[in-house]
C-alpha cells in the first residue's frame, strides 16, 4: 500500500507491493463553456492498491466529484477529460470506446452515488434495476438473476421481499444500502462512492460505513470514497487524499495525516473539526474562499489563504514533495529530499 | 392550434427585481434578446406588426371597407392582393386588420393573466375551502373542451363585436394559467422569505403584492405570451367560421369571406394565403418570444453547438498564452 | 386504483357541470332563445314551438328546479331531443352517424402525432448538439403557432387546386353509398389524407418540444448516469431510463392539449367539409339548431373526458408513484 510515484522516479520497486488496481497519471478534467475553459481537476496522479480504502476529502467545488466521474468515465458535457490516463487493470480507460468500456463497467468497477432517490430509476422496481445490470453483462437465466439479487440484498441486510419495491417506497437508509447491494452484484475489484452517506442522519451514516467496511473485509474490493466529512473516514480509510481547487494538496496514510498533517490546508481542516475527546480547543476556520478556477492563480492555489505563505508561493506553483511517507504540494517541504514529478 | 409547451416542473422564480438591479435586469434582457436568435426573430416580427397596427395609413391609402365594382379581382397594380366579393381591397384589409388582431391578443393576454393571477394566487394563499372550490371550478373549465363551448356561447350572441370576443376568450382561457400560477404560488407559500414576512406581521395583501408577485414575473410573462397566442389563434378561428362580427375588418373575417366565396377554387390565392400567413406569423412571434424566454430561464435547453464550444476553447487558450506566457503543464 | 376512482368521480362531476351549462346558458344569454330560433326559421307552428321548448328543457308550466331535473334525467337516458333542422331527426341518431368519422380521423391522427412527436423529441434530446437538435426547435415552435384552418387551406391549395392529386371535400366521393368494400375503404383513406396531414402538421410540434425539453432535463439526472455506469446499452438507457421518465409530464400534457385537438378537429372538418361532429356543430350553429348544438357539446365533452381518463390510466401504469401514492 504505497504510492508508486517515488518508486517510478527512483527505479526502485518494492518487492512487497502488488500491482495497483488503479493507476491515475496526470488526469485533468475541463469544463468547456462558452465563457471559457475551467479546469476543475488539474494533473491528479495516484495509485490504488487492491483492497485499499482511499478517502478523498475537500471543500465543495474542489473537484473531488468531478475527479470521481472522470475516473469512472461518466462525465457529462460540457465536462471532458483533457489529459492524462486512467489505467485500470492494465488498460487505459480514457482511450476505450463506449462498447469496450461497457464490458468493464459494473463487472470490475461499480459506482455508488450520493442520493439514492436520484440515482435509482423511479419507475422501475429495485429488482428490475438489478436485472438490467445483470442482463447487460450476459447473465440471462432468470433463476440466476433472482438468486444473485436475493444474495446481494441479504449482504446489506435488506429483506429480499423488497426486490419488488419501488425506490420511493423504501426509507433513505434502505435505498442507499440497496445501491450498495447493486454495486456488489459482480463483486467488482473497485467500487467508487460519491458521498453515499451525505443524505443520511449521523446514526445511519455510521451504520452504513460499518457495513461497507465489513463487506470490504469479506470481498476484498478497493474503495474510493469521496466525502466532505473528514471525521467520517478517519477510522475507515487506509489512505486519505486532500484536494483543493482541483489539485491534490496532500495524500498519504490516514493515520499520518490526522496525527501529523503537513500541508497548511490540511492543518487548517484538522483544526476545523472538533474532537469529542481531548482538551477543548478554540475552533479556527480558514478565512477566504477558493480561487476562481476560470482564472487560476499563477502560484500555489492556496497562497491567498495560507497562514504560512512565502513570497515564492505566489509566483510559481509548488510540486509534490515527499515527507514521511506522504506527498505534499507545498514549498515548505521543498528540500534536498527526493522530489517527485 | 397550439399545445402549450412547458418545461418540466415549475420554472425557478426569477430573482426579485427591484431597485438598482432593475437597470441590470433590463440590460440582461436586451442582451438576451440580441443573442438568442429566436427572441430576435420574435421581437422583430412583433415590432413590425405593432408598427403596422399603429400607422396603417402609412402603408395603404385605400379604405378596407370601400366597396367597389371590381369584385374578385386578381392582384394588380391598383390592388396588390386583389379584391374580395364586395370589391374591397384585400391588401388594405390585411393592413387594417392588424390592429384588430393585435388588440385582441394583447387584451386577452393581459386580462386572462390578471384573472388567472387573482384566482390562482388567492386559491393558493387562502387555502382550505376557498382553495377546493376555486380548484374545482378551474379544473372543470380545464377539462371541458373550450372551443365547442366558445362556439356555443358565441352562437347565443350573434354578431358579437370585438369586446364580446375578448370577454368570451378570457372567460374560457384563464383556467390553464390559473392552475400554473396556483402551483407556483403554493410552492412559494412555504418558502422562508414569506414566513419571515408573516412573522413580521405584514398584511396578506402586502405579502401577495410585494413579496410573491415579483418572484413570479417569469411565469406571468410566459402566461401573458401564451394567452396572447391563444387569443390570436382561437379568435381568428372563431372569426373564420363566421362567429364574431363579419363586418369587422380582421384577418379572420377576411379569411371567412375568402372561404365562403371559394377563393381557393377560383384561383384567388392571395386572398386566401396572405391573411392566414399573417396570423401564422403573429402567432409565431409570440411563440418564439415565449420559447426564447424559456431557454433564457433554463440554460439547459439552449442550443448546444460544438462549433461554439470549440471556439470558446480556442479563445481561452489564447488568453492563457497571453496572460501566463506558457500553456500550463 | 384509488387514483383512477377519484379521477372518474371528478369526471362525473364535470359531466354534470356540462349538462348544467347546457341547461342554464340559453337562459342567461341576452334575448330569448326561443325568439332567436323563431326569427331564424319561419312558419313555426305552435306544436313545433312546443317541441323546441321541450328539447331545450323549457316547460313554462313547471318550476325551474323541476325543469332542471327533467332535463337531467332525459339527458342521462340519451334523450337529447329532436334536431330543428335535418327533418326533426333525433339528435342522438345524427350524432351516431357523425361520431365515427371524427373519432376515426381525429383519434388516429392525435395518437399518431403523440407517438411520432414524442419519439422525435426523445431522439432530438438524446443527440444534443447535433444539427437535428439545433434545427428542430425553431421549426416546431413555428408550426405550433400556425392556425389549423390555414394549414388546411394551404394543403388544399397545393394538392387539390394546383396539383389536383388529392380530394378536398368530404370523406368519400359524392353520390357513393358507404359500404365495407375495399374500394370504399380505399376512397375513405384517400379523402382522409389531407385532413389528417393538416392535423398532424400542426399538432406534432407541441409533442416534440415538450418531450425534448423534458428529456433534456431527464438526461442530466443521476439515474441516467447510473445506467451508463452499469454498462447498459445506449438504446436501453434512452428508452427504459430516460424516455420512460420524460414521457410522464407529456402524458399529463396530453390531457391538457385535448382542448386544442378538439378545436383543430372542428376547424379542419369545416375546411374539408368532413362529415364529423365538428362540422355538424358548425352547421347546427348556423341553423340555430339548439338541441343539436347542445347534444354535440355533451358528446364532445364525454369523448374528451374518456380520453383523459385513458391517459390517466396510462400514467398510472407507467408511473408507480401514482399507484402507491408515493
Amino acid at each position: 500500500m504505497a504510492h508508486s510515484l517515488t518508486d517510478d522516479q527512483s527505479g526502485l520497486a518494492s518487492p512487497l507491493r502488488q500491482d495497483p488496481v488503479l493507476e491515475i497519471r496526470d488526469l485533468s478534467v475541463e469544463y468547456v463553456l462558452e465563457s471559457g475553459i475551467v479546469r476543475a481537476v488539474d494533473n491528479v496522479s495516484f495509485d490504488l492498491a487492491p483492497g485499499e480504502f482511499l478517502a478523498i476529502v475537500g471543500e465543495s467545488g474542489c473537484g473531488k466529484s468531478t475527479l470521481l466521474f472522470g475516473i469512472a468515465q461518466l462525465l457529462n458535457p460540457p465536462a471532458e477529460i483533457s489529459g492524462g490516463s486512467v489505467t485500470f487493470r492494465g488498460r487505459n480507460l480514457v482511450q476505450l470506446t463506449e462498447r469496450e468500456l461497457a464490458a468493464v463497467r459494473w463487472k470490475n468497477m461499480s459506482v455508488v452515488m450520493q442520493s439514492a432517490m436520484n440515482a435509482l430509476n423511479p419507475v422501475k422496481s429495485v429488482g428490475a434495476q438489478f436485472k438490467d445490470a445483470m442482463r447487460a453483462h450476459g447473465v440471462t437465466s432468470t433463476a440466476e438473476i433472482q438468486r444473485r439479487s436475493v444474495e446481494v440484498l441479504k449482504m446489506v441486510g435488506i429483506d429480499p421481499v423488497h426486490l419488488k419495491s419501488y425506490p420511493h417506497q423504501l426509507s433513505g437508509g434502505m435505498r442507499q444500502r440497496s445501491m450498495i447491494a447493486m454495486a456488489m452484484l459482480f463483486t467488482p475489484e473497485l467500487i467508487i462512492m460519491d458521498e453515499p452517506t451525505s443524505a443520511l442522519d449521523v446514526v445511519a451514516q455510521r451504520s452504513l460505513m460499518a457495513q461497507i467496511k465489513d463487506l470490504q473485509r469479506e470481498y476484498h474490493f478497493a474503495v474510493i470514497f469521496v466525502t466532505h466529512d473528514m471525521s467520517l473516514v478517519r477510522h475507515f480509510s487506509d489512505h486519505l487524499m486532500v484536494m483543493y481547487a482541483g489539485q491534490v494538496s496532500e495524500v498519504g496514510p490516514t493515520r499520518q495525516l490526522f496525527d501529523h498533517p503537513h500541508h497548511p490546508y490540511t492543518v487548517g481542516l484538522m483544526d476545523a473539526f472538533p474532537s469529542i475527546r481531548g482538551p477543548r480547543v478554540e475552533l479556527t476556520g480558514i478565512p477566504g474562499s477558493p480561487p476562481n478556477l476560470a482564472r487560476p492563480p499563477a502560484g500555489c492555489r492556496f497562497s491567498a489563504r495560507c497562514p504560512k505563505v512565502m513570497p515564492r508561493c505566489e509566483t510559481a506553483p509548488p510540486l509534490d514533495y515527499q515527507v514521511d511517507g506522504t506527498s505534499v504540494r507545498c514549498f515548505l517541504y521543498d528540500s534536498p529530499e527526493v522530489l517527485s514529478d | 392550434m397550439a399545445i402549450p409547451v412547458t418545461t418540466t416542473g415549475i420554472p425557478q422564480p426569477a430573482a426579485g427585481i427591484s431597485g438598482p438591479s432593475r437597470r441590470g435586469a433590463l440590460n440582461r434582457i436586451t442582451k438576451a434578446i440580441r443573442t438568442n436568435r429566436k427572441a430576435t426573430i420574435g421581437v422583430v416580427l412583433m415590432a413590425i406588426f405593432i408598427f403596422v397596427a399603429l400607422f396603417p395609413s402609412l402603408l395603404t391609402h385605400q379604405s378596407p371597407n370601400a366597396v367597389s365594382n371590381h369584385v374578385f379581382a386578381h392582384p394588380s397594380a391598383a390592388h396588390w392582393l386583389g379584391t374580395d366579393n364586395l370589391g374591397r381591397d384585400v391588401y388594405a384589409q390585411v393592413i387594417d386588420g392588424t390592429r384588430n388582431v393585435l388588440i385582441l391578443a394583447l387584451a386577452v393576454g393581459l386580462l386572462t393573466t390578471a384573472v388567472a393571477m387573482l384566482i390562482g394566487v388567492a386559491a393558493a394563499y387562502l387555502g382550505g375551502l376557498w382553495d377546493s372550490v376555486l380548484n374545482f371550478v378551474t379544473d372543470v373549465l380545464l377539462v371541458i373542451p373550450i372551443f365547442p363551448l366558445l362556439i356555443i356561447i358565441a352562437a347565443y350572441l350573434p354578431n358579437a363585436g370585438n369586446n364580446v370576443l375578448i370577454l368570451v376568450l378570457t372567460f374560457t382561457g384563464w383556467s390553464y394559467t390559473a392552475r400554473q400560477l396556483r402551483s407556483q404560488a403554493q410552492s412559494l407559500r412555504s418558502r422562508d422569505f414569506l414566513l419571515a414576512a408573516r412573522v413580521r406581521g405584514e398584511r396578506p395583501l402586502y405579502i401577495i403584492v410585494v413579496e410573491i408577485l415579483p418572484t413570479m414575473t417569469s411565469l406571468l410573462l410566459a402566461s401573458f405570451l401564451n394567452n396572447a397566442l391563444y387569443a390570436v389563434l382561437a379568435g381568428s378561428g372563431l372569426q373564420f367560421i363566421g362567429l364574431g362580427n363579419t363586418n369587422n375588418v380582421s384577418w379572420g373575417t377576411t379569411l371567412y369571406w375568402a372561404q365562403q366565396n371559394n377563393a381557393l377554387g377560383s384561383g384567388l390565392y392571395a386572398w386566401a394565403i396572405v391573411p392566414g400567413a399573417c396570423i401564422a406569423l403573429m402567432g409565431a412571434a409570440f411563440a418564439f418570444i415565449n420559447y426564447a424566454f424559456d431557454e433564457i430561464g433554463n440554460p439547459a435547453l439552449r442550443p448546444l453547438t460544438a462549433a461554439k464550444a470549440r471556439k470558446a476553447a480556442a479563445a481561452s487558450i489564447k488568453r492563457r498564452i497571453a496572460g501566463n506566457g506558457a500553456l500550463p503543464d | 386504483m384509488r387514483f383512477i376512482i377519484r379521477r372518474a368521480g371528478f369526471f362525473l362531476l364535470t359531466l354534470w357541470a356540462a349538462v348544467s351549462l347546457n341547461f342554464f346558458l340559453p337562459r342567461v344569454m341576452p334575448g330569448n332563445p326561443i325568439n332567436n330560433i323563431i326569427s331564424k326559421l319561419h312558419n313555426v307552428t305552435p306544436a313545433q314551438e312546443l317541441a323546441i321548448e321541450r328539447s331545450l328543457g323549457i316547460d313554462n308550466s313547471a318550476s325551474i328546479w323541476k325543469q332542471y331535473l327533467t332535463y337531467f334525467s332525459n339527458t342521462a337516458q340519451g334523450k337529447l331531443g329532436l334536431s330543428l333542422g335535418n327533418g326533426g331527426e333525433p339528435v342522438i341518431q345524427l350524432i351516431r352517424q357523425a361520431l365515427p368519422w371524427t373519432l376515426g380521423l381525429v383519434g388516429i391522427t392525435t395518437i399518431l402525432a403523440f407517438i411520432i412527436g414524442t419519439a422525435i423529441g426523445a431522439v432530438a434530446a438524446w443527440r444534443r448538439g447535433s444539427r437535428l437538435d439545433s434545427a428542430l426547435p425553431p421549426l416546431f415552435v413555428f408550426t405550433t403557432a400556425i392556425p389549423f384552418f390555414w394549414v388546411g387551406m394551404m394543403l388544399i391549395l397545393i394538392f387539390s387546386s394546383v396539383l389536383g392529386v388529392l380530394p378536398s371535400y368530404g370523406a368519400y366521393p359524392l353520390g357513393v353509398t358507404p359500404s365495407l368494400s375495399f374500394s370504399f375503404i380505399g376512397q375513405v383513406l384517400q379523402y382522409a389524407i389531407l385532413p389528417a396531414l393538416t392535423l398532424l402538421i400542426t399538432s406534432i410540434g407541441g409533442w416534440v418540444l415538450t418531450m425534448r425539453n423534458t428529456m433534456v432535463t431527464t438526461l442530466t439526472e443521476d439515474y441516467v448516469r447510473m445506467a451508463r455506469a452499469k454498462g447498459l446499452r445506449s438504446s436501453k438507457i434512452m428508452v427504459g431510463y430516460a424516455a420512460r421518465n420524460a414521457i410522464l409530464p407529456n402524458l399529463t400534457g396530453f390531457a391538457m392539449s385535448l382542448g386544442f385537438v378538439v378545436s383543430g378537429a372542428i376547424l379542419v372538418e369545416y375546411v374539408f367539409n368532413y362529415p364529423g361532429v365538428g362540422n355538424m356543430l358548425l352547421t347546427a350553429v348556423n341553423n340555430v339548431d339548439y338541441p343539436l348544438m347542445q347534444g354535440l357539446f355533451l358528446i364532445i365533452t364525454l369523448c374528451v373526458l374518456i380520453a383523459i381518463l385513458l391517459s390517466d390510466i396510462a400514467t398510472a401504469i407507467l408511473d408507480p408513484r401514482t399507484r402507491t401514492g408515493g
